[in-house]
């Protein structure tokens, strides 16, 4: 009775804010727009035989008759793609300057990494339309270096985007990495050293494979919200960057089409599905490897 | 007998493998050598023996090449090797974590070093069968290094130090981490490895123990300076300092001074109210030079009666008695306060030995049986 009651909590957890949402989002993914509220039909209000007859998948249909939907999706998963890729190599760098820093620097260089988190994301997203503008910090240390004579034009461009992704999600590629980096026993790289190694080799051959659990968490870690990622092509991607989040966002607050938002939104998550049981994968694989 | 014949640093004509010619480490203002020069030679098992801290570790690192040397330089097979970087000599190491590869098969940490030359792939295939095969680790190929015990694993590490054939192997404290029975019997196993292999072994530990087993000669060392290079006989029978001497096994020592009474014969006076000892030595004393003179606790007899025979004969009381299963060590204590050890062999069963606690009872010991050291 007791096991069952420790179980229970977790998924009554689970039930109540991931299956009845999602549910609830699903319903309306099959339902038609309405003028009302709320602004879909059917409602249960119908009475429970109309309501499951009214239910269908156009919506879903649609979706595949519109190119900009999958367009929108395509997009996306490339630019979380590219933008995951991005933070790893930003990020392993960091990641490996601070397991190899001396223990005392540890704790502080682990603060730098966290330190943005204390400030919200929005404002720091502000922070860099700030710095990308025609006018803003980047474009006049440019020009007053002498090393473009015409502002760069940044902001509202696919690279603002990805400028705002790695930087918001770089922590999160960090911190896994350095995890695995700094178990790494020194004498490993020097017995492959030893054993005829260059220092690059030893590190592709040695240090790589064995921070390999950390790159694939970071990894996920980062492209599973970036796949979905709203404010940031929205603050900085201009009309070009096409991001299913966007779209979304559109649909349920431009549109006011509550149906076709769910129905983005529904297919989205099937999307993610893939890599976030990859990513449960990996986890159990390192806890047994450890265990 | 081949033990015997095996002796290349009384062979003058002998090259070294390894010269270590005036070498100086510094860390900082530490001085972790201190102008070191020594020779080491092809097919030896040298052993590097003393205290955490007094530089085994930092010569060893320093042949790996791990560290360079600050002063002086250090030769292999003639050839300065201070610039090259540890992946191009000819030196494999044996780390005292063993160092494996966790992500990598036993085969596969065995064939690491191989892989990064030329070798083709069937050589490096018959070369890691072979090192399996010497290791003993066939069944274990396959295995990644947790999934195998300690023993195994330092075996491993072994067969991956050997695979590339160095010209040099350096061992780290390779047996640290095995119980000791498991210890003893790889003891032996290292020694038949290094005899079948011929390569030279230089093996770091501060196991005194384990360093007279295996080694064919020792380096006893204190503070960045090899305080005497003997054979493991030697360095027991013959140290050279009371630091040598008190560092290997167990010894008594008797501060006193030298009179000659004799060509080569010594009267030690170390106690007022005791009657000198007689030592002989072929070092030269001058009249009333301090000296010290260390007797190992099994050369010293302990007797009820006084022996008419020996040399030296001091009566005592037994004090404590150290009970070590084939060997007994007798504290005994002098009138003037100092405690002697002396060692017997346990022939008879414990509960008929011949002396317990408070007996009064002689020790004896031979002209010949001390060391007499100047310093």
């Amino acid at each position: 009775m007791q096991r069952f009651a420790l179980i229970f909590v977790p998924y009554l957890w689970l039930l109540a804010l991931f299956l009845v949402p999602f549910l609830i989002v699903f319903k309306i993914s099959l339902s038609d727009v309405a003028l009302a509220i709320p602004p879909y039909t059917p409602t249960l209000k119908d009475g429970v035989g109309p309501f499951i007859a009214a239910l269908d998948f156009e919506n879903f249909a649609f979706l595949t008759s519109d190119d900009l939907y999958w367009k929108a999706y395509l997009s996306s998963l490339r630019i979380a793609l590219f933008s995951t890729l991005m933070t790893l190599m930003v990020g392993y760098p960091i990641a490996y300057g601070m397991a190899r820093a001396p223990e005392e620097w540890r704790p502080t260089l682990m603060m730098l990494v966290i330190l943005p988190f204390w400030t919200s994301f929005l404002i720091r997203v502000y922070a860099w339309m700030g710095i990308l503008s025609q006018e803003g910090f980047l474009n006049q240390f440019l020009l007053w270096s002498g090393l473009i004579s015409e502002p760069l034009t940044i902001l509202n461009t696919t690279t603002a985007v990805y400028i705002g992704i790695v930087y918001t999600y770089v922590p999160f590629m960090i911190l896994p990495i350095y995890a695995a980096l700094e178990r790494l026993d020194g004498s490993l790289i020097e017995a492959a050293e030893d054993l005829g190694c260059s220092r690059l080799k030893a590190f592709w051959l040695v240090t790589v494979p064995l921070s390999k659990n950390g790159i694939i968490a970071g990894s996920f870690l980062v492209f599973i919200p970036a796949l979905g990622e709203f404010v940031i092509p929205s603050l900085l991607g201009g009309s070009g960057t096409l991001m299913i989040g966007k779209v979304l966002w559109e649909e349920f607050f431009n549109n006011r089409d509550w149906p076709v938002a769910s129905a983005v939104a529904v297919i989205l998550l099937l999307i993610l599905i893939v890599p976030i049981i990859l990513f449960q994968r990996n986890q159990q694989r390192q806890a047994e490897a450890e265990g | 007998m081949n033990q015997a014949v095996f002796t290349p640093w009384d062979d003058p004509s002998a090259k070294p493998l390894i010269r270590f010619k005036g070498v100086t480490k510094r860390f900082g203002e530490f001085v972790a050598i201190d102008n070191l020069t020594l020779d080491i030679y092809e097919r030896e098992f040298f052993a590097l023996l003393g205290p955490s801290g007094c530089g085994k570790t930092t010569m060893m690192r320093m042949l790996a090449g791990f560290e360079t040397a600050t002063e002086g330089s250090i030769e292999l097979s003639g050839q300065d090797i201070g610039p090259v970087p540890p992946n191009k000599r000819a030196v494999n190491m044996m780390f005292q974590s063993y160092a494996l590869f966790p992500h990598l098969t036993v085969y596969d940490n065995i064939a690491f070093g191989l892989r990064r030359g030329t070798m083709p792939r069937e050589q490096i295939d018959a070369r890691v069968s072979e090192m399996l095969k010497l290791t003993r680790l066939e069944k274990f190929a396959r295995r990644k290094p947790h999934q195998i015990s300690g023993g195994q694993r330092q075996r491993v590490a072994l067969a991956r130090s050997l695979a590339k054939a160095p010209k040099l192997l350096l061992l780290d404290e390779p047996l640290g981490a095995l119980d000791a029975k498991l210890r003893q019997a790889t003891q032996f196993e290292l020694m038949d490895i290094q005899e079948k292999t011929g390569t030279t072994f230089v093996i770091v530990t501060h196991d005194q123990e384990e360093a007279m087993t295996v080694a064919s000669r020792v380096a006893v060392m204190d503070e960045g300076r090899v305080m005497q290079v003997a054979t493991p006989e030697r360095i027991y029978e013959a140290p050279n300092s009371v630091y040598v001497a008190d560092f290997i096994g167990d010894v008594n020592i008797l501060k006193g001074t030298a009179t000659a009474n004799g060509t080569g014969s010594y009267a030690v006076t170390w106690d007022e109210g005791q009657r000198p000892v007689t030592a002989i030595s072929d070092t030269v004393f001058s009249e009333g030079q301090a000296c010290f003179l260390a007797i190992r606790p099994e050369k010293i007899a302990i007797n009820a009666e006084r022996p008419t025979d020996a040399d030296n004969a001091i009566q005592g009381k037994i004090l404590d008695i150290a009970y070590l299963g084939n060997l007994s060590t007798y504290h005994v204590a002098l009138p003037g306060g100092q405690v002697i050890k002396a060692q017997a062999a346990n022939t008879r069963r414990v509960s008929r030995r011949s002396f317990t606690w408070e007996d009064t009872v002689w020790i004896s010991w031979t002209a010949t049986a001390g060391v007499l050291l100047d310093q």
